[in-house]
């Protein structure tokens, strides 16, 4: 059972992946993207990691795909007028990015950790209880560093987007 | 699963947002592969949290290791949607000025 879902889930990440990258029209790339993220939820979820799951769909697909649907339609490009590139370039890209597959595949493969094992529902570290536990001991500093960080993006945001 | 899988699910995921940072000349559509990169390298985060969390169980019922990897995981969620938020403010400003979202405009940024 545990090992279709993760085929299933795997197919639709790859496949959601592909069509990001394939998909003329940005609006597509988008929804594919939501997919993709959704099929990453599901993959959370089966390595017992509740909370990131639920705040991967929330914060994700939620809030920054809706963000670049925003932007998408407010510029009205949701036409299929991408200049083509030059296809020696678009092949060297391809081409690229399936060398560096093929050296982490090769790299990757004999590795000592491959036949552990991640199934079984044991340890709730997942869980929202054990993560704010967490959070709010051990990494407190970085925690408030980060809303420092949170509040530059949005002045920064503010600035660069204001006409001047 | 044994660990692999996600390993090579995360490494596939990844060199897909590659090839796309590569191949692709919109703006917004780079933003996105940047995106599926940066889930990629949380997958493979959340995974070895896992692989980690089961080793330190046997050793020990009430551990909690493993915890540290679902942080890194939610701190790459914090800086990616601080990303965004600038990273869109700048497309929008260049569309603004330029009229276009297309990359090869920019180069006019080397002189």
């Amino acid at each position: 059972m545990a090992e279709i879902l993760f085929w299933l889930l795997t197919a639709l990440t790859l496949m959601g992946a592909l069509m990001v990258v394939f998909s003329k029209n940005p609006v597509h790339s988008v929804l594919w993207l939501i997919l993709v993220f959704f099929a990453i939820s599901g993959h959370y979820i089966m390595m017992n990691a509740q909370f990131l799951a639920i705040v991967n769909l929330i914060v994700y697909a939620g809030a920054i795909m809706v963000l670049f649907l925003f932007v998408i339609m407010l510029m009205n490009m949701n036409s299929d007028t991408e200049p083509q590139k030059n296809k020696w370039l678009k092949m060297a890209g391809a081409i690229a990015g399936g060398s560096l597959l093929l050296v982490l595949v090769a790299a990757l493969k004999d590795t000592d950790i491959k036949t552990r094992s991640l199934s079984g529902a044991e340890g709730n570290i997942g869980l929202v209880q054990e993560l704010g536990k967490v959070l709010f001991t051990d990494y407190v500093l970085p925690f408030e560093i980060s809303s420092v960080l949170f509040l530059s993006a949005m002045v920064g945001a503010v600035v660069i987007g204001k006409k001047n | 699963m044994p660990v692999n899988y996600y390993i090579f699910l995360s490494v596939a995921l990844f060199c897909i947002g590659i090839a796309g940072v590569l191949t692709r000349r919109n703006a917004i559509v780079i933003f996105m592969c940047i995106e599926l990169m940066l889930n990629a390298v949380n997958i493979l985060l959340v995974a070895f949290s896992k692989m980690h969390h089961l080793a330190g169980l046997a050793a020990d019922a009430g551990s909690r290791a493993g915890s540290e990897g679902q942080m890194f995981v939610f701190f790459i969620m914090v800086v990616a949607a601080a990303e965004v938020t600038v990273g869109l403010a700048i497309i929008v400003m260049m569309y603004r000025n330029i009229h276009s979202v297309d990359i090869n405009f920019l180069n006019r940024l080397k002189h």
